[in-house]
């Protein structure tokens, strides 16, 4: 697409300008943002790295005009979660996603324990109520905890739970992307939910909102 | 009857699927009786949403 863009473009004498506009602090402060989100869905430094390199490149040498900073970050941010996405294809390749780790067998029995025999909540486990959960979209120090509780998640369990909310894929292609059934797919998603409720419930929420 | 585990199963497929009308009248029937089961709804909601949040806050930038 970026080759379509710069086929369809005559000799463009201003590129070099347009380029220039961006200054070193701006692209290293979109930079820094990129590659934050790139380790945390990839977890692996050299790969997020190399992806978020590529999409910088790839947007500025596009040809394209960006009206301002937010334009061009928008732009290398849809390139980058294509990068994105090709990695843990390719990675998806080698590994199996079904399989159930240490981790993940304990994060059920976790979940397992809040319940009383019959399925029903135990007294002091059932969820309590959060509040005004959404001040705490507003608080910084809330979204060091929220990353904090997705980078506890098992990889696995990650992997799927991140195609699903970060890159947005419907389920049915996160299953075939990753070559899980669509059950499956439903109780790794159930998994990293109940997980990440109790990782923010214990770490945010319990003290009222303030840090853990 | 859905028990509370069942329930949170549902309520997490239901971000992932359309549910049958019947599944979803068994939910409503249980969350109305439920408050445990409601505010993990509400939570799960909540998640979905600081999710976008998280998401849509990185292209734009707290600078812009």
């Amino acid at each position: 697409m970026l080759h379509e863009t710069m086929a369809a473009l005559p000799a463009c004498p201003s590129l070099p300008a347009m380029t220039a506009a961006f200054d070193a602090e701006t692209l290293s402060s979109i930079r820094r943002d990129l590659l934050r989100f790139a380790r945390l869905q990839l977890r692996d430094d050299a790969l997020a790295e190399d992806v978020v390199q590529e999409a910088i490149a790839g947007a500025l040498a596009g040809g394209r005009e960006f009206a301002g900073r937010s334009a061009l970050k928008t732009w290398v941010f849809a390139i980058l979660r294509n990068k994105i996405v090709d990695a843990i294809r390719e990675r998806s390749r080698s590994i199996n996603v079904s399989a159930l780790s240490a981790e993940e067998e304990a994060m059920d029995e976790t979940f397992d324990s809040l319940f009383k025999p019959n399925a029903h909540w135990q007294a002091d486990e059932a969820p309590a109520a959060w509040g005004d959960p959404e001040a705490a979209l507003d608080q910084e120090q809330f979204w060091a905890v929220f990353e904090s509780c997705l980078k506890h998640l098992p990889a696995n369990t990650a992997r799927v739970f991140m195609m699903r909310e970060f890159l947005e894929f419907d389920t049915d292609e996160v299953c075939a992307e990753l070559s899980i059934s669509t059950s499956n797919c439903h109780v790794i998603l159930h998994r990293a939910r109940a997980g990440l409720r109790r990782c923010l419930e214990q770490n945010w929420f319990a003290d009222g909102g303030t840090s853990c | 009857m859905l028990t509370c585990k069942e329930v949170t199963h549902l309520l997490s497929e239901g971000q992932d699927r359309k549910l049958t009308v019947a599944e979803r009248v068994r939910l409503e029937m249980h969350l109305l009786m439920c408050t445990g089961c409601s505010n993990f709804r509400k939570q799960m909601d909540f998640l979905r949403k600081a999710c976008r949040r998280y998401i849509h806050s990185l292209p734009s930038g707290k600078q812009d």
